[in-house]
């Protein structure tokens, strides 16, 4: 669909998250500050005072404000001063934010940089004392690994959807509207794989998979929904009261040709040779998935004329499925039991949605389930995606 | 009680009945920690906000600009089939009950406990004993008073529709049900105690039966705005502050310029009245809760915690939109919210905003019904709420977390006169 717009993660910090997976850190809420052993960064105009030169080794907080009147930032830099062991960026002139480390013992730098540019000032030296602290190994492999795992996955389905889109389109357009009924759903379930990716490419979303609801006065819905309609065409009694008016020969050749180009700039965007992604992105996507299940095809938004919501259901648990398990050893390293919880609560999910059937056979029409099930498979819902909302967070922690 | 037509609010702390109420209070105080402690007690802040007593006659209707309350029970009405005198004098009979509910008073001539033993009370009751806490009445009619859907001048005032009272457009993404959008006639009840909202919308609607039915209703818990600048800012359900940069009773200039209806508007009797719109939002917040601190604060745009704008400063700091981060992106991104809402993306159009939370139990799925009821009033829809909302509709990132199925437009004329009624400078002469 859909209004749902799952952020591709900071495209600015992109660089910066890989390095913080290395070093194991991530900017905490606020409460944290609160926690003994905080440590206060006042980044001023002229100095980048920190209210403690030594630590005990461990997770340490510092806690950045920004008194100055520029934008800042504040690094905590290894014995070399230059390799960056975590940061925090963006602080604006009064505001408040946490940066939250694994720090081993040894000889580190502290500095802030108002204005983003430059050296940085306030330089100084800070010293973390005590025993090394067990953390994941080197990941970097692993998360380039990662990164291009997933690229290959995207470029796999977009270029399923293209072709499927295609024979798809071709039974439209010949009337054979038996068979594209068939292909709708099936077809799209490559698009509902990845819809993040697409998302995170502005305009194509909208113009791809726009519910009619999602649409302003005044502009044209296009995509798969447009023809959606037309192929399981509404009682008037659903259509706000207007009799539904199929779409003519040169409708449907103009809304097919559409989707065609759509789904190729897709295709383009995807294989650009400077097309990657992000880890935080992957993870997110995965969060991202399970929520448009939340939103959209547990409530029978999405597919409202075909009513074949399960099966973007099925796409979307395996999309995120796929971009969970492509971090998944990274994750383990970190939090076991996160990873255990996910195991089970995929699984679990996966069993209960096989109940009603799967993408070779079709699924059960979402108007044909009873209340009980719909609230069944949302309870499975939940309960995955509350241990999943804190994949990134482990991941880049 | 202090006289009704003093605009400043009394905090005298004399219930219903005076002393009679020290029996109810204890029993009556559903929801409210400090019903006892009112009565016994030297005044605290939450005694003396309770004792507030607001008048129901002058120049404005009052619940526009009064400090926003606490508690909310808004009701709108269709009209039965009935004939323009039978109208006006629904609209005397609620204007009579309003006058004597505000000042903490029974509605009817014989109240609650007294008259006709054989006949049901006057007042149903409940809020015997309450203190008038803060109640306002604020009266609103829907377009389709003036022409129903098929054209039909039922009261003979079609002609009168002012042009700022438009049928709101679609917005992209509205998932607008009939039974919670619409109505003829509007009734927001704003009190410090929910009981004595719900008071009087219950006796307002058993004054109108016959005349006048409940189309829809919603209860609100939290405000979400403030109208004063001596009011904390509330936080709505996704945890945020909000209404910090809402237009308050204080901005004697921006009021006669955005709230109230000016004669030179095209409507002579609306002038000192205005524009209500409301919305009820659905939050699906077991969606947000899952987001993360980051994604959460870049939606809005400002910091949950003080609630400053990304661009630094504190809660009242004014967001500087062109401030750049890392990499030269905007440290307020293009779609929050706080960007999209705000008067200089919006030609300078603001909006009193007035709005409740809501949580209506669940849904089919277990999911918390919650949400934002939206009210926002305004001197010319055309210019100010329906360009802001189509523009966030199309672009706010916040469009993820929240579902419009509610939506109305009411036009609120100015306030009575001594004696007179809601709707007079229409009706009247």
């Amino acid at each position: 669909m859909t209004i749902l717009k799952t952020r591709p993660l900071l495209i600015t910090a992109g660089a910066a998250i890989t390095l913080l997976a290395l070093a194991g850190c991530v900017p905490n809420n606020a409460s944290s500050t609160d926690a003994a052993g905080a440590i206060t960064v006042d980044s001023s105009a002229d100095d980048c005072a920190v209210s403690a030169t030594t630590a005990t080794s461990g997770t340490l907080t510092f806690s950045v404000t920004n008194s100055g009147d520029q934008v800042t930032e504040f690094y905590l830099l290894a014995d070399d001063g230059l390799r960056i062991i975590g940061e925090v960026e963006n602080v604006g002139p009064g505001i408040s934010r946490d940066l939250v480390v694994q720090a081993q013992p040894g000889d580190y730098f502290t500095v802030c940089k108002p204005g983003m540019v430059g050296d940085g000032i306030g330089r100084a030296s800070f010293t973390v004392t005590g025993d090394k602290v067990q953390l994941a190994g080197d990941v970097q492999d692993q998360v380039d690994q990662a990164a291009v795992n997933y690229v290959a996955y995207v470029k796999d389905q977009v270029g399923q959807l293209v072709t499927g889109t295609q024979t798809f389109l071709d039974a439209y357009l010949a009337g054979d509207d038996q068979k594209a009924r068939d292909l709708y759903a099936i077809t799209r379930a490559n698009y509902e794989r990845i819809e993040p990716v697409a998302e995170s490419f502005g305009d194509l979303d909208p113009k791809i998979d726009f519910r009619e609801a999602d649409v302003a006065e005044g502009d044209e819905w296009t995509g798969w929904h447009r023809i959606e309609k037309d192929l399981f065409p509404p009682a008037a009694a659903d259509n706000g009261g207007v009799t539904y008016v199929p779409l003519t020969a040169a409708e449907r050749q103009d809304y097919a040709a559409k989707l065609t180009t759509d789904t190729q700039a897709l295709y383009d965007a995807v294989n650009a040779s400077d097309y990657t992604v992000t880890i935080d992105a992957i993870s997110n996507g995965a969060i991202g998935l399970m929520e448009e299940v939340a939103s959209g095809k547990i409530t029978g938004e999405e597919e409202i004329w075909s009513h074949t919501d399960l099966w973007d259901f099925q796409a979307n648990l395996e999309g995120a499925k796929v971009a969970y398990e492509g971090v998944r050893d990274i994750v383990e390293a970190k939090d076991p039991e996160l990873v255990k919880k996910l195991d089970d609560q995929f699984g679990s999910l996966q069993t209960l949605l096989a109940e009603y059937g799967n993408l070779d056979d079709g699924f059960t029409y979402y108007n044909d389930l009873t209340p009980d099930q719909v609230k069944q498979l949302a309870d499975g819902v939940n309960a995955l995606g509350e241990p999943l909302s804190q994949l990134t967070a482990t991941l880049v922690g | 009680m202090s006289d009704p037509t003093t605009p400043a609010p009394s905090t005298s702390g004399i219930s219903r009945r005076g002393l009679f109420g020290l029996a109810g209070a204890g029993v009556v105080g559903l929801g409210v920690g400090a019903a006892v402690d009112r009565f016994v007690l030297p005044p605290t802040a939450s005694a003396q906000e309770n004792a507030a007593v607001y008048p129901f006659f002058g120049e404005h209707q009052s619940g526009i600009v009064t400090p926003a309350q606490d508690r909310l029970h808004f009701a709108s009405y269709d009209v039965a089939d009935i004939s323009r005198d039978e109208l006006v004098e629904l609209l005397q009979d609620w204007s009579a009950a309003a006058a004597l509910m505000t000042q903490g008073k029974e509605a009817g001539q014989f109240g609650a406990v007294s008259g006709n033993y054989d006949a049901p009370p006057d007042d149903t009751g409940e809020a015997l004993g309450l203190p008038a806490s803060g109640l306002t009445i604020t009266i609103g009619f829907g377009p389709t008073l003036f022409q129903t859907a098929d054209g039909t001048d039922r009261f003979g005032i079609a002609s009168r529709r002012p042009a700022a009272l438009v049928d709101l457009p679609h917005f992209p993404a509205d998932m607008l049900q009939d039974a919670l959008s619409g109505g003829d006639l509007c009734i927001q009840a704003c009190s410090d105690d929910p009981q004595v909202a719900v008071h009087a919308i219950r006796n307002l609607s058993r004054i109108a039966f016959g005349r006048a039915n409940i189309r829809w209703s919603q209860l609100g818990f939290g405000r979400t705005s403030s109208t004063t600048k001596a009011q904390q800012t509330p936080r709505n359900l996704f945890g945020f502050k909000d209404g910090t940069a809402n237009i308050k009773a204080e901005d004697t200039g921006v009021l006669s310029d955005q709230v109230w209806a000016s004669g030179s508007d095209g409507a002579d009797w609306m002038t000192g009245g205005s524009y209500l719109v409301s919305r009820k939002i659905r939050m699906t917040i077991e969606t947000w809760d899952r987001t993360s601190l980051r994604e959460q604060e870049a939606v809005i745009g400002r910091t949950k915690g003080e609630g400053a704008p990304y661009s630094g400063g504190t809660e009242f700091s004014e967001p500087d939109f062109a401030a750049t981060g890392q990499g030269g992106a905007p440290l307020i991104a293009k779609d929050a919210h706080v960007r999209l809402s705000h008067p200089d993306q919006n030609s300078g159009a603001q909006l009193l905003r007035r709005g409740y939370n809501f949580v209506d139990g669940n849904d089919e799925l277990g999911r918390l019904n919650a949400g934002l009821f939206f009210i926002a009033y305004q001197r010319d829809p055309r210019e100010q709420f329906i360009p802001i909302q189509m523009n966030l509709a199309k672009n706010d990132a916040m469009n993820e977390y929240i579902r419009h199925v509610g939506s109305a437009i009411f036009a609120v004329p100015p306030g009575a006169h001594q004696g007179g009624y809601v709707g007079e400078t229409l009706f009247g002469a």
